[in-house]
């Protein structure tokens, strides 16, 4: 963003770039500018609000809030998704599209009935995710107890502790310049070690719940190495070693569970034993209620990823090398190593994320299906969050309510769980490419974070 | 891609020494051959190991006793392995390398026939090819997508998404018209259409090429996915019943004996991926087209310099796969099965192994794909005879020979200069 | 431009030459202007228009695809095809063509040869040869001596004389005066953007070199006379490779002494950059041996040289100096920032790194809106200072500084040049290696000067610029006592000498 944009603060006398072949470079491989370079329009759709006469609290809020920074691109992607999957909605009900054959005679049908439709659908996504006003005045009346109020976010929240995990692991390997699609694999290892751990070894409760959380995030650092040293020592190319580790990890677990000794001896299916109680995660809010204490491990990773990233040396080698390894190499820094590291600790994590699935109210034994998606919707959520923590944090939160809401909208309006997928799959795809939102809603152009341009890199 | 080796490792210098790659190859070689020799020889049973040249237990076959075949082929993988290790010429390397390969192979088979249970120690070599072509086919047809994206420089994570979403409009299309040609035509589009998002995204706004395809790969999913719940399943008739494509029989080519009846009286998909492989590797090396696809990929800026229209190549490349993998998708729903949710299950990350494994050539993706679905095929074929090998493991092989061909371990393999890098014009 | 014109394009480093060119070129789109050929304005939308206006271009990094053959390489973008629609390339035409233009211009290449097996003289001449397939009248050369070893560049200006001799005109950018004087017949000179002056090739040297730079261009430094001491930095038989595993560094011989400067000179690519970063650890030494005051340093890694007390000014900034995404304060520590007190354990300190922020910032006259701003938002000159900052910032043992002031404007320059001379006046040994003549001889109190891998000549700093410029060249003084005698690659026109003297008078100027 240097070299076009409006640079106040450099007032020194040569404004050339370093050299002509620098100049090339930037002008080639910048990805940052790009975004300016299509967006030539950028001065003229609104005239840049000059603070001569101090403008009112109020304008500024609205400035800003219409300005393309990261916020507001955010919530602009939300609801361009959720747009598109009320289209998606009606489109595919044959009766609500009946509506729009004579839609010139009588719109107010077509109207009516798609409104309905969606409408009910987002209510249900709604409800099922954060607050049920039938669910509150039933408890003022008596009608239900206080847990069916908060049902929804427990659920919410017992769907966002995984992602929280994942999102870190992808988010952190982002920031250490490597792209972790293995924390799908990572996590299955790790699910696969904690629940051994989990119903193989004879612990007293609460070392036996510890030992099985640091057995999932060992499998997971394990996972996270192989990738990392083949980068490291050979070159090889993590985005391909990690996609191809994701199925070896997946194939292994399906081997896994029907060995004896982990197949649950009164089943014929592929299923394991169970996770003993000593080794699962309490849970917070009792038994009704499947919120259980991952999320405050999630909480706590959170908080030691934004510390280990921002404030402590292992953090700052790692950002280093993830935007400069030449730099970081010539300061003294070993790439090698911290490639090494940066894989482990993402695998850690993505373990941790796996042990959730097996240790908390999500599922108590191994199935071939037993980790979900988590990995993959860690991808999502990294780049929700801005690979930031907290941002992570955050956007695992929205994913979790997506899916807690999601369950609802399928039982009771009928909509596939799937819708969940296109939607998180939209917001991404819309917050990856500002520009685009941008010029959809004719923004002024403001400084949207980016996803860190590292990523270009290819192969 | 494994090239670039981080420059931390202070890079042995070039002076191999004695142990060059075909020694330490060779070397491996030796060791895969012992251990079939010894070890598959002693697990061998006495009984016959036969290879009929049929569907079934039936017809002419190939013979040989267990054990002693296991034996024979483990030889036969020493002796190549000990020719490489004493050093061969260089246009050597490949042929010996393959015998070896083969005979290691071989006698893996002759211990599993043999020690099948008795009336199953057989294995019908058309059933096994013919499957082999089948399960590769969607590989063949992802990989060719791959290739033609990526000599272009746009990196196509999204394979898997093409497929399904060229499986998914196929069947749909189909369904609705009644005709295959309709279905196919519909598949082709399907699968551009999410080409064009990739293309759009990542060349117009230059969103990360691998994001993006992992992202597609979940709109691709839950479009689908959402579409089949509210469609297909609940008018199954109307909407997910699309005609078939019927199987062509190739005159005199039908009658070579195995081949023709495994691979020349099949359906139109298997004749056009073949003919698609031959095209796109004689399009890329030969003609006009190929020769600015490629000079894209590796470096646009000079494509640039010399009048290339690099962005317009771009798009045009990363459609074609789009169509190619839609074709792809197709050849599930309108020859084999119908619509399911999520059908392709992974295979667009094989087809994405088979081309790094097949170095980005169209050729090599073709051996790649065929030698991952014969995995494939070994496996449900090991299921069969209740064989002690878990069928999870080989479903692992195509996986780990793509690690341990990125990691240098098996050849050098170079993706393309400008794969996965937007292109901003000066 | 006239046909059979030779028409330098003389300014500094920056000055808007490439850019100009580039507009020429149809790559760049002109803000306002045109251009004129045979009289009629020209519209470029893109490089096939020039190509088709008949000019053609060899730009500064070559424009070849490293996997391509050569006739690939020259038939792109204007392939000879059959067969209609499938369009199949007729290589043996486009063969054919590269075979007979190269032998009539006498540009030999080996058709079939892969671009990345072959020598950087060669791609250029394959980049020629592609520009003259496509029948330009005006071929563009952008700074193309300035990746070639006087043989090469030699050879190059030889072609350059048979092309005129064809009536071909050339438009050659450099910033060389003696290559410009060896061949240009008329020059224009410019600075920041703007035609300063055209002159003929009979003007002197200082007249080119004011009109280029607009300042007197000899650099003073003030410094006192060393009073060095014991060896600090002792390199013995030193043998480097480069990436491409091709020898770089070959037997190379070096001492430098606690309180004074060497200067390393050289055209740039003779092994300079493979020298110093194998002695900071940063490529693999092959053979011979590095000792940092006694200790054999060589198979440590750059943590341990760089803790050992030797600082390092890298030749590239932006690659190799600084995370440009990081503050200033960021890279203020970059390689001390798991040290006390900026660093205790795993912990890092932010306060403390951001108050020795302000403190260097302000020692070092860094100018940036805050120490929290991104690096990459300051000017080059104040990216430099930041890098000096950090490095001097520590007791050294050893400075070693790679160009340290390339693409820096002047008044950073003299402080870069005087905090330099600072460190050595304190008893640090200083190693300056730079491809800037002037800077060697203003900064050294011995000048090592390097050709091919090898150090070919240890000289005092008021040896003359002629005779040093004859070293980089690689002749030494008694060859060229011989040879040249008559020669003095002075002031005076060159005239259609040897071509080994235009290779002298070519690198002397190289400053």
């Amino acid at each position: 963003m240097s070299d076009d944009s409006p640079n106040p603060q450099s007032g020194s006398p040569d404004k050339e770039p370093a050299s002509e072949a620098q100049a090339a470079q930037n002008a080639l491989g910048n990805t940052e500018r790009a975004e300016v370079a299509t967006e030539p329009d950028r001065s003229v759709t609104t005239p840049a609000p000059e603070p001569e006469s101090k403008p009112s609290l109020g304008r500024l809020f609205l400035d800003n809030l219409w300005a393309a920074n990261t916020f507001t691109v955010t919530l602009l992607s939300l609801v361009l998704a959720v747009v598109v999957g009320a289209v998606l909605m009606i489109i595919s009900d044959p009766a609500v599209l009946s509506t729009y054959s004579y839609i010139t005679s009588r719109p107010s049908d077509a109207i009516n009935s798609s409104w309905t439709l969606v409408s009910e659908a987002y209510a249900n996504l709604f409800k099922g995710s954060i607050f049920d006003p039938e669910a509150f005045s039933g408890w003022l009346d008596g009608a239900n107890g206080w847990q069916a109020v908060l049902a929804p976010i427990s659920e919410t929240l017992t769907y966002a502790a995984p992602l929280v995990f994942t999102g870190l692991s992808v988010a952190l390997a982002f920031r250490g310049g490597l792209f972790n699609i293995g924390a799908q694999g990572q996590a299955t290892i790790g699910v696969i070690m904690a629940a051994l751990a989990g119903f193989l070894l004879p612990l007293p409760p609460g070392l036996h719940l510890l030992v099985a959380v640091l057995a999932g995030a060992l499998g997971g650092a394990i996972w996270g190495f192989i990738p990392g040293i083949l980068k490291a020592r050979a070159g090889a190319h993590e985005v391909i070693n990690t996609i191809m580790l994701n199925y070896v990890a997946t194939y292994f677990l399906t081997w896994l569970i029907v060995q004896n000794g982990v197949q649950d001896p009164n089943r014929t299916d592929a299923i394991s034993k169970a996770v003993d109680s000593s080794a699962q995660l309490p849970r917070l809010l009792g038994d009704n209620l499947r919120v259980h204490a991952g999320i405050l491990l999630a909480v706590l990773a959170t908080w030691a990823v934004a510390w280990l990233l921002n404030r402590s040396t292992l953090g700052f080698e790692l950002r280093a090398v993830g935007a400069n390894p030449d730099a970081a190499r010539t300061a003294g820094i070993s790439v090698t190593r911290t490639y090494i590291l940066i894989m482990v600790f993402a695998g850690i994590l993505a373990g941790l994320g796996g042990s959730n699935m097996v240790l908390g109210s999500t599922a108590s034994a191994l199935t071939p299906l037993v980790v979900a998606q988590i990995g993959f919707d860690g991808i999502l959520v990294a780049l929700l969050g801005r690979v930031k923590p907290w941002g992570v944090l955050l956007a695992a939160l929205l994913f979790g309510a997506l899916q807690a809401g999601g369950n609802r909208m399928q039982s009771y309006s009928g909509i596939s769980l799937e819708l969940v997928t296109v939607l998180q799959a939209l917001i991404v795809i819309f917050i990856a490419a500002p520009a685009l939102v941008k010029a959809i809603f004719q923004l002024r152009a403001a400084r949207a974070a980016r996803l860190q341009t590292s990523l270009a890199k290819g192969w | 891609m494994s090239t670039m080796a981080v420059p931390d490792i202070a890079v042995a210098p070039v002076d191999e020494g004695f142990w060059t790659r075909s020694r330490k190859v060779g070397l491996t070689l030796l060791g895969l051959g012992l251990l079939s020799a010894v070890l598959f020889g002693a697990l061998a049973t006495d009984q016959q190991a036969r290879f009929t040249l049929s569907d079934d237990a039936a017809g002419a076959a190939l013979e040989i006793n267990g054990t002693i075949g296991a034996i024979l082929f483990g030889i036969i993988a020493i002796a190549a392995g000990a020719a490489l290790l004493a050093g061969v010429p260089k246009r050597w390397f490949v042929p010996v390398l393959g015998v070896g390969l083969v005979g290691f192979v071989l006698s893996f088979l002759c211990w599993q026939v043999s020690a099948a249970p008795t009336g199953q120690n057989f294995m019908p070599l058309v059933n096994i090819i013919r499957g082999t072509f089948i399960l590769a086919l969607p590989l063949i047809f992802g990989a060719l997508a791959g290739v033609l994206c990526e000599r272009s420089g746009v990196v196509n994570v999204a394979i898997e998404g093409q497929l399904l979403m060229g499986a998914f409009s196929g069947a749909l299309f189909g369904s609705i018209s009644g005709s295959v040609w309709v279905g196919l035509v519909a598949a082709a589009i399907g699968g551009a259409f999410i080409s064009l998002l990739l293309a759009v995204f990542a060349i117009r706004y230059l969103v990360d090429q691998v994001v993006m395809g992992i992202v597609l790969n979940l709109l691709a999913v839950g479009v689908t996915g959402f579409l089949y719940e509210r469609l297909m399943q609940t008018d199954a008739a109307r909407y997910n019943s699309a005609p078939r494509f019927s199987n062509w029989e190739i005159p005199l080519l039908k009658d070579i004996p195995v081949l023709g009846p495994a691979l020349f009286r099949g359906n139109i998909f298997l004749y056009l991926g073949l003919l698609l492989v031959l095209v796109i590797h004689i399009g890329l090396f030969r003609t006009r087209w190929g020769l600015r696809t490629r000079s894209v990929g590796e470096h646009p800026i000079a494509a640039d310099t010399l009048g290339v229209k690099v962005l317009r190549v771009r798009y045009r490349n990363v459609l074609l796969a789009g169509v190619v993998a839609g074709i792809g998708g197709a050849s599930y729903t309108l020859a084999l099965y119908s619509f399911t949710k999520n059908m392709i299950g992974g295979k667009g990350f094989i087809a994405l192994a088979a081309l790094i494994f097949g170095r980005w050539n169209p050729t090599g993706a073709l051996l790649a794909a065929l030698f991952f679905g014969f995995a494939d095929q070994l496996a449900t074929y090991l299921g069969a005879i209740s064989s002690s090998i878990p069928s999870q493991f080989l479903a692992m092989l195509p996986y780990l020979a793509t690690i341990l061909a990125v990691a240098g371990l098996v050849g050098r393999v170079r993706a393309p200069a400008a794969d996965g890098k937007p292109y901003i014009k000066g | 431009m006239e046909p059979g014109e030779i028409h330098a394009l003389l300014g500094e480093n920056g000055a808007g030459k490439s850019t100009l060119m580039n507009v020429l070129y149809g790559l760049y789109q002109p803000d306002e202007g045109e251009i004129l050929v045979d009289g009629k304005p020209l519209k470029l939308k893109g490089p096939s228009d020039a190509i088709g206006a008949g000019i053609g271009m060899v730009h500064q990094h070559f424009m070849l695809v490293p996997v391509f053959t050569v006739t690939e390489n020259i038939m792109l973008g204007a392939e000879q095809v059959r067969g209609g629609i499938a369009g199949f390339l007729d290589r043996r035409r486009a063969r054919r063509e590269v075979t007979e233009v190269s032998e009539r211009y006498n540009l030999r290449v080996d058709p079939d040869a892969v671009i990345e097996d072959l020598p950087v003289g060669i791609q250029q001449r394959v980049e020629i040869v592609k520009a003259l397939t496509r029948d330009v009248d005006l071929l563009i050369l952008d700074e193309p001596t300035a990746v070639l070893t006087p043989q090469e560049t030699e050879e190059l200006l030889t072609v350059m004389r048979a092309l005129k001799a064809a009536g071909k005109s050339i438009v050659f950018i450099t910033h060389k005066l003696g290559e410009v004087k060896a061949i240009a017949d008329r020059i224009t000179v410019i600075r920041r953007g703007k035609t300063v002056g055209t002159a003929s090739p009979e003007a002197s040297r200082d007249e080119l070199a004011a009109l280029m730079v607009g300042r007197n261009v000899r650099l003073t430094v003030d410094k006192t006379p060393a009073t060095p001491g014991e060896p600090v930095l002792e390199v013995a038989g030193l043998v480097v490779d480069d990436d491409r595993q091709i020898r770089a560094v070959d037997g190379v011989d070096l001492t430098v002494r606690a309180g004074e400067v060497l200067g390393v000179a050289g055209v740039q690519g003779n092994g300079q950059t493979e020298l110093i970063e194998a002695i900071m650890g940063l490529r693999p030494v092959l053979a011979g041996t590095v000792s940092l005051a006694g200790d054999r340093i060589n198979g440590w890694k750059p943590k341990k040289v760089l803790r050992a007390g030797v600082g390092y000014v890298p030749e590239d900034r932006s690659v190799d100096g600084l995370v440009k995404e990081f503050s200033v304060a960021e890279n203020l520590v970059l390689d001390i920032y798991d040290r006390p007190p900026f660093g205790a354990g795993l912990a890092l300190k932010p306060d403390v790194i951001a108050a020795s922020a302000k403190e260097r910032i302000e020692q070092f006259d860094v100018r940036t809106s805050s120490a929290d701003a991104a690096v990459g938002t300051l000017s080059g000159g104040n990216q430099q200072k930041v890098i000096v900052a950090r490095e001097l910032s520590r007791p050294l043992k050893l400075l070693i500084a790679a160009q340290p002031t390339r693409g820096v404007d002047v008044g950073s320059i003299e402080f870069i040049h005087s905090q330099i001379v600072h460190e050595r006046d304190v008893g640090t040994a200083v190693m300056v290696v730079s491809s800037e003549l002037d800077e060697v001889i203003g900064l050294a109190d011995r000048i090592a000067v390097m050709y091919r891998g090898r150090i070919i000549g240890i000289v005092g700093p008021d040896t003359p610029r002629e005779e040093i410029g004859l070293l980089m060249a690689g002749i030494s003084p008694d060859a060229a006592h011989e040879s040249n005698t008559d020669a003095v690659p002075g002031d005076g026109p060159a005239t259609d000498g040897s071509p080994a003297r235009d290779a002298g008078s070519a690198n002397k100027d190289e400053a």
